[in-house]
C-alpha cells in the first residue's frame, strides 16, 4: 500500500465530520448529545486509522526490509550518507566487512542479535542512553554508535584493541576502567559473549533507515575529532 | 465526619499510598539531580539508571494509584449506590501495593539481571517507562480489570449511567488493554518501539486525558456545583479533541524510529492540533470558576483545578508543541527539551488533578458542612511548587535549547558531541538550577504533607459568603 500522509490526514478528518453530521441530524450543537455522538465516531475513525497504518507500518518495518536490514548485515561495511534524492542522511550497506573476523549465518546473526537485545534490556541501558532517541539523557545516544568516530580515533588507542569492535567490547566489559569523562558508566558485569552481542546489536541498529535521525551524524563541518 | 461509603474508604488508601509514592519520586528525582551535578555521587551503588527509573516509576504509580482513588471516591455520588466489590477492591489495594514494594525493593538491591528472559520476568524489562518486571505487568493488569469489574458491576447494579460514567467505563477498558501491548519480546527494536508507545503515548496522551477529564467533571460539579448538563456536553468534546487529535498525534513518536515517513506529515499534523481540547479545558475551567464568582467551599481544591487547567495546557499544549514538528524535532528529539516538556505536563495535567481530588476527600472528611476547606500552608505548598516546578522546567528548557544547538545542529549528534554540550556553561548550569528548585519543590511537598494531614481539623472562623 502506498499513499501519503495528506491523504491520511484528509480522509480522517472528512470521514469524521461526514460521519458525526450523519448521526447528528437534527440535533442542536448546545445538546450534549450531539458532541457525544461525534466523540464516539471521531475515536472510532481515528482508531481505525491507526490500525491500518499499524498493519502497514509493521509490514514495512520487519526484519529483512529495506527499512530493518536482515541480520547478516552486520557481515557488511556500513555508512551513513547524505541521499541526495530524500535530502537526508540514509544508512548505507557498502562491502563486506565481518564482525570479529568472522562471517555470520543468518540463523547466527539472528541469535547474536536476539541476545543482545536481551542484554540491552537486561541492563537498562535506555536509563541512561536513549536508543533511537528515546530513553533517557544522561548519556549519548547510541542509535549510530556503531559508526561513532570516537572508537577509531581514541577508543582504539585507549583500549589497545585492533579493531573497532575489539574496542567496544573491552569498553563495554570494564567501562569504570577507562577515563572518558566525569559522567562515568558503571560496570554492568557484561560477559564477553554480552559484550560481543551488544556490539552486534549497535551494529545493526547503525544500519535502520531512522529517516535522517540524527542529521549529519559525525558528519559535522564544524566539530572535527582531531 | 462525613459519612463515608466503603468505595470512598478503598479510594482513602489509594490516595494514601499514592502521596507517599510522591515523596518517593521526588526523593528519587532528587539524587538523579544531584548525580548530574556530581557524577559520583553513589557510583557503582545506586546509579543514575536506577535513581531515575525509580523517579519515573513512581510517579507513574502513584498518578495511577490517584487516578483510582478518584474513580473510586467518585463511583458513589454518580451511581447513588456502594461498591459491589469493596472486599475484592480492597484486595486488589494490598496486592498493588505489596506488589510495587517488592519491585522497589528488585530495584534497590538486584538492579540489573543477565540478558535472558529470566530477567524479564523477574527483574525488568530494561524499557524506559515501563521497566516493571512481567510478573507485576501481569498484575497490573488484574488490578485494572478488577477495578473495570467494580466500576461496571456497580454501575450495572444502580440501574443508571451517566455520562461520566460511560466515558469512564470506555475509557478505563482501553486503559487495561493498551497496557498488554507492552508486554512482549522482539529483537526488532522498531517494532518494540513502534507498540512500547502504544502504552506510553496512548496512555498518557489519550486515555489518560480522558481520565481527568472524568474526575475534573466530578471535581467542577463538586467543588463549583456546575451543571452535570455542562460538565457532560465539554467531557464529550474533550473526548472528541483528545482521541481525534491525539489517536493520531502518536504520529510524533513514529519519525525516527524507522518507520515510513507517512508518520512525519501525519504526526506533524495531528500533535500540533494536540492543544486544541487543552485550550477547551482552560475556557471551562475559566468560565466555571467566573459563574461562581470564585466562591467554592473548598479553595485549595478550587486552586488546584486551576492549575490543572493551565498546567495542562502549558505543560502538555505549549511545551509539547514547541519541538512537536518534525523539523524542529530532528535536532531536539532526546534532549532536555523532552525533559523540560515532561515535567510540566505531567505536574499540570496529572499531579494537580490528584492532589485537587485528595482535597475534595478531605473536604467530605473534615468539612462536610462548612466551614469552607482554607488554610494558610496550602497556600505556601500550592505556590513553592508552581515556582519551583516553573524553575526546574525553565533550567531544563535551556539546557534543552543549548543542547540541541550545540550536540546536534552545530555537533554531529555523536558521543563527544554529547560530552561537549553537555560541558557548555549553557547546559552545566542549569542543571545547578534545576536542583536547587528540585530541592524547593521537595520542601513543598512537605508542607504540603503537613497541609493535608491538619486542613480542616481545627474549625475556623471563615465562613461561605452567599454567591
Amino acid at each position: 500500500m502506498d499513499f501519503g500522509w495528506l491523504e491520511v490526514v484528509i480522509a480522517s478528518l472528512l470521514l469524521t465530520l461526514v460521519g458525526g453530521t450523519i448521526l447528528t441530524r437534527g440535533r442542536s450543537w448546545l445538546d450534549p448529545v450531539f458532541w457525544k455522538r461525534f466523540a464516539i465516531i471521531g475515536s472510532l475513525v481515528m482508531f481505525v486509522f491507526l490500525w491500518i497504518l499499524t498493519f502497514d507500518t509493521l509490514s514495512k518495518t520487519s526484519v529483512g526490509t529495506d527499512r530493518v536490514p536482515n541480520p547478516t548485515v552486520i557481515n557488511k561495511r556500513i555508512g551513513y550518507e547524505l541521499n541526495a534524492e530524500k535530502g537526508y542522511f540514509t544508512p548505507v550497506i557498502l562491502g563486506d566487512e565481518p564482525l570479529f573476523g568472522k562471517t555470520y549465518s543468518e540463523e547466527e546473526a539472528t541469535a547474536l542479535l536476539v541476545k543482545g537485545k536481551l542484554v540491552i534490556q537486561s541492563r537498562n541501558c535506555m536509563d541512561c542512553h536513549t536508543l533511537l532517541g528515546n530513553g533517557a539523557y544522561y548519556a549519548p545516544d547510541l542509535t549510530k554508535a556503531w559508526l561513532d568516530p570516537k572508537w577509531e580515533k581514541i577508543m582504539i588507542p585507549m583500549t589497545g584493541a585492533k579493531t573497532r569492535e575489539e574496542a567496544m567490547v573491552r569498553f563495554l566489559m570494564h567501562p569504570d576502567r577507562y577515563a572518558t569523562w566525569t559522567r562515568r558508566m558503571p560496570n554492568l558485569h557484561l560477559s564477553e559473549d554480552e559484550a560481543k552481542a551488544v556490539v552486534a546489536y549497535l551494529k545493526w541498529m547503525s544500519a535502520i533507515n531512522t529517516n535522517g535521525f540524527p542529521d549529519h551524524f559525525g558528519n559535522s563541518k564544524l566539530v572535527q575529532l582531531d | 465526619m462525613g459519612k463515608l461509603y466503603e468505595s470512598q474508604k478503598i479510594a482513602l488508601l489509594y490516595f494514601s499510598v499514592a502521596i507517599v509514592l510522591f515523596g518517593a519520586q521526588l526523593f528519587f528525582g532528587l539524587i538523579a539531580a544531584y548525580q548530574y551535578i556530581n557524577p559520583d555521587f553513589l557510583y557503582g551503588i545506586l546509579p543514575f539508571s536506577v535513581t531515575r527509573m525509580l523517579h519515573i516509576n513512581a510517579m507513574v504509580v502513584w498518578l495511577l494509584m490517584g487516578f483510582i482513588g478518584g474513580i473510586y471516591w467518585l463511583l458513589p455520588s454518580e451511581t447513588g449506590r456502594d461498591v459491589v466489590g469493596a472486599k475484592l477492591g480492597k484486595l486488589a489495594w494490598f496486592l498493588l501495593t505489596a506488589a510495587v514494594g517488592i519491585v522497589v525493593l528488585v530495584y534497590l538491591f538486584k538492579q540489573i539481571g543477565k540478558g535472558d528472559i529470566f530477567t524479564l520476568w523477574f527483574i525488568t524489562e530494561g524499557r524506559e517507562y515501563i521497566e516493571a518486571p512481567r510478573w507485576a505487568d501481569l498484575g497490573i493488569v488484574a488490578v485494572m480489570l478488577i477495578i473495570y469489574f467494580n466500576v461496571a458491576a456497580t454501575v450495572l447494579k444502580a440501574g443508571k449511567i451517566t455520562g461520566l460514567l460511560g466515558v469512564l467505563l470506555v475509557d478505563l477498558l482501553a486503559l487495561a488493554g493498551l497496557y498488554v501491548a507492552g508486554m512482549f519480546f522482539t529483537p526488532n527494536i522498531t517494532h518494540d518501539q513502534f507498540w512500547w508507545w502504544w502504552v506510553v503515548h496512548l496512555w498518557v496522551e489519550a486515555t489518560w486525558e480522558v481520565l481527568v477529564g472524568v474526575l475534573m467533571g466530578y471535581a467542577l460539579m463538586t467543588v463549583l456545583g456546575t451543571p452535570r448538563r455542562i460538565v457532560e456536553g465539554w467531557l464529550y468534546l474533550e473526548v472528541l479533541l483528545v482521541f481525534g487529535t491525539g489517536i493520531l498525534g502518536l504520529g510524533h513518536h513514529y519519525y525516527w524510529i524507522g518507520t515510513p515517513e507517512y508518520w512525519l506529515g501525519i504526526g506533524g499534523f495531528f500533535s500540533s492540533l494536540e492543544p486544541l481540547p487543552l485550550v477547551a479545558m482552560i475556557v471551562h475551567a475559566v468560565y466555571d470558576a467566573g459563574v461562581h464568582k470564585l466562591q467554592t467551599v473548598n479553595r485549595p481544591a478550587l486552586f488546584w483545578i486551576f492549575l490543572q487547567a493551565f498546567g495542562n495546557f502549558f505543560g502538555a499544549g505549549v511545551w509539547g508543541f514547541m519541538h512537536t514538528l518534525p523539523q524542529i524535532n530532528l535536532y531536539s528529539h532526546g534532549t532536555q527539551m523532552s525533559a523540560s516538556h515532561g515535567h510540566l505536563a505531567f505536574f499540570g495535567a496529572y499531579v494537580a488533578t490528584n492532589v485537587a481530588l485528595i482535597y475534595i476527600a478531605l473536604q467530605h472528611i473534615r468539612a462536610p458542612e462548612g466551614p469552607i476547606l482554607d488554610s494558610k500552608t496550602w497556600k505556601v505548598a500550592y505556590i513553592g511548587m508552581i515556582v519551583s516546578m516553573v524553575g526546574m522546567v525553565g533550567a531544563l528548557l535551556v539546557a534543552g535549547f543549548a543542547q540541541t544547538f550545540f550536540e546536534r545542529a552545530v555537533g554531529g549528534a555523536t558521543w563527544q558531541d554529547f560530552i561537549t554540550a553537555q560541558m557548555h556553561p549553557w547546559v552545566s548550569v542549569p542543571y545547578l538550577w534545576r536542583f536547587g528548585f528540585g530541592v524547593i519543590f521537595f520542601l513543598s511537598y512537605l508542607v504540603l504533607l503537613y497541609d493535608l494531614a491538619t486542613i480542616g481539623k481545627k474549625v475556623t472562623v471563615a465562613e461561605v459568603k452567599p454567591a
